[in-house]
């Protein structure tokens, strides 16, 4: 990197050298930026302004401040879907770090065939969501699917309709989207797990401490940067799920798995109401920020 | 972490702790071994359990509809039907499918690394004022979720007349901040020493990227380009937005697609959705290393 010191950059030669590193700089930047900035930053700076236009695909933007705020407060939809993507994300982020640390932890040693089962663990990741969701209706079926047969087979009589009922349709998605899922953030906690130094649990043993106790006191205190950030990233993604509900429910039966994202898509662009739809889209926004911000907060106490 | 660890090292200097502490080799060995037996049976059973569903498909693909559902549940088929495999090509327009697919996603893939890796090194090497607020706005546009903005996108795509084109998704999917994230990332982790280096030696900006910095990330590139084919290839929500022509349809779409019609074919279901995963289990297993690599340096830093 060329170093320019605070004394040195009046000099004309400084100069010269900083509007060279800038043209050089900028000209790295420009191919990738010209297609972000058209396609990425002008829509999210747009979808802010949208929000308070009235704005469909047949008549012209025209500004109607909170209305479609108001429009929303009152819209039993957009409170169904609220609550709907809150249930989902209550299941799926808590039920998934679980999963995915404790893989991570069973897995984070030397042992033969380790290297199959993590591959075999993560490999639903990075399966097609449509096959996934696929696969997961069909072990669902409350008649003669798998799953239901292996709920008679352990012994409960009536097993849920899952995917048919508005009660238990949720719980499906949540069960198909943690299997799918744990995989990707054990490859995050298996990361965050070596780098750990061992000496640590030699000393602990030392003093007699339990494998709990290990646990308790040594890898989960260690693993703090890595739980935060994986909460993180699995509240985001709660609330922007989409596909999963899409293809496994469609939103079914009734309402009961409509969630945020698909009612964004249904307003803005299936009945194109462009101001509207970018108004629940903004809620959408905020809410991930603040809880982003909440835990965020969390963190740094705990730090302290 | 080696909980079962036979032969701890030993420290000298605190024997009496040691030994108080610690119960014999001889019952150690053994809580070892049996420790490593009982890991070896959780893990398995669990490793199948995760695997139902994968078995599920491949052996439902391969019997006939009305054997797909029964009580109790045949793992293994009663006669194989690998007509399915043969047939499906003649149900759905398979081939189109997969062509369009392998169309985007190879050509996503490119333009991403090649956009990705380039701005990174303007972000990473060259230092000129408000890059650094430029790269706060590419990160900061990765935490806002796209549905947030999927709207405005489509609205400049139907602007420009490109919904339904294969275009709209390769200008949308091409450009996207993480690329560029990811392999700042990777160059920060280069030293700078090496760029003085080659700057001193009198090759250009263009020429430290070419010949410095590009092939010391050839790890980087890898795990780019991997997520970057993943991804594209299992994208469903971008083609069912964007692509309303069965021509230009991909896998996944063409596959929910005979889900919605045809939803008692349950065996050629089940054969179409091992079609669509079998290129990105071998893109996994040849690549799995970047695979990795990529997310803990994309996720950890």
């Amino acid at each position: 990197m060329v170093s320019t010191t605070a004394s040195a950059a009046s000099t004309p030669r400084a100069r010269r050298l900083r509007r060279r590193n800038t043209l050089a700089g900028w000209s790295f930047i420009l191919p990738n930026f010209i297609g972000f900035a058209a396609l990425t930053l002008v829509p999210v700076v747009a979808s802010l302004a949208l929000a308070f236009m009235k704005w469909n695909s047949y008549s012209t933007p025209e500004w109607v401040g909170l209305d479609n705020f108001r429009r929303l407060v009152d819209s039993e939809n957009f409170w169904t879907a609220l609550r709907n993507t809150t249930y989902y994300a209550v299941g799926h982020v808590p039920l998934t770090l679980v999963a995915a640390l404790g893989f991570a932890v069973l897995l984070n040693r030397k042992l033969r065939g380790v290297r199959f089962f993590r591959t075999a663990l993560f490999f639903p990741y990075i399966t097609s969501l449509v096959a996934v969701a696929v696969v997961w209706n069909m072990l669902f079926s409350p008649d003669a699917g798998p799953v239901n047969q292996f709920l008679r087979a352990v012994g409960v009589d009536s097993p849920p309709g899952w995917t048919t009922s508005t009660t238990w349709a949720m719980p499906a998605l949540i069960i198909a989207s943690v299997w799918r899922d744990m995989g990707y953030y054990m490859v995050l906690y298996l990361a965050g797990l070596q780098t750990i130094p061992g000496e640590l649990y030699e000393a602990a043993r030392m003093d007699g401490a339990s494998a709990w106790q290990r646990f308790w006191h040594i890898t989960l205190p260690s693993l703090r940067p890595t739980t935060f950030f994986v909460l993180i990233m699995l509240t985001i993604s709660s609330f922007k799920v989409f596909d999963l509900v899409q293809v496994m429910t469609e939103g079914g039966p009734g309402r009961s798995t409509l969630v945020l994202s698909q009612l964004i898509f249904r307003e803005g662009i299936e009945q194109g109401r462009f101001g509207y739809s970018s108004a629940i889209a903004m809620v959408l926004f905020v809410v991930v920020l603040l809880i982003t911000v909440v835990q965020f907060r969390l963190q740094q106490r705990s730090e302290r | 972490m080696t909980a079962t660890t036979t032969t701890p090292q030993r420290r000298d200097g605190s024997p009496a702790r040691d030994a108080s502490a610690r119960p014999p080799a001889g019952r150690r060995r053994l809580n070892g071994v049996a420790g490593r037996i009982s890991l070896h049976v959780l893990l398995t059973v669990l490793g199948l359990a995760v695997m139902i569903p994968f078995l599920w498909m491949v052996t439902s693909s391969l019997k006939l509809d009305s054997q797909v559902f029964t009580v109790p549940i045949r793992w293994i088929p009663e006669e194989f039907h690998w007509d399915n495999y043969t047939r499906i090509w003649s149900r759905i327009p398979l081939v189109t499918y997969l062509k369009n697919s392998l169309f985007l996603s190879v050509v996503i893939t490119a333009l991403q690394v090649l956009t990705g890796s380039f701005a990174a090194y303007g972000f990473a090497k060259v230092r000129f004022p408000g890059r650094d607020a430029l790269f706060v706005a590419y990160v900061a546009t990765i935490a806002v979720p796209w549905q947030a903005y999927m709207v405005p996108q489509y609205i400049i795509m139907e602007k420009a007349g490109l919904v339904n084109t294969h275009l709209s998704l390769i200008l949308l999917q091409a450009f996207g901040a993480f690329g560029v994230f990811l392999m700042r990332q990777y160059y920060l982790t280069i030293p700078d020493e090496l760029c003085e280096a080659a700057r001193v030696d009198g090759l250009s900006e263009y020429g430290i990227w070419a010949r410095v910095v590009l092939p010391l990330s050839k790890p980087a590139l890898a795990s780019l380009a991997l997520l970057t084919f993943v991804n594209t290839w299992n994208d469903y929500m971008g083609p069912f937005i964007y692509l309303t022509s069965n021509d230009l349809w991909t896998v996944q779409i063409g596959l929910r697609s005979f889900v919605g019609v045809y939803d008692a074919e349950y065996a050629m279901i089940m054969t179409g959705s091992v079609l669509s995963v079998l290129p990105i289990l071998t893109v996994f297993l040849i690549g799995q290393r970047y695979f990795v690599q990529g997310i803990a340096t994309s996720g950890l830093k």
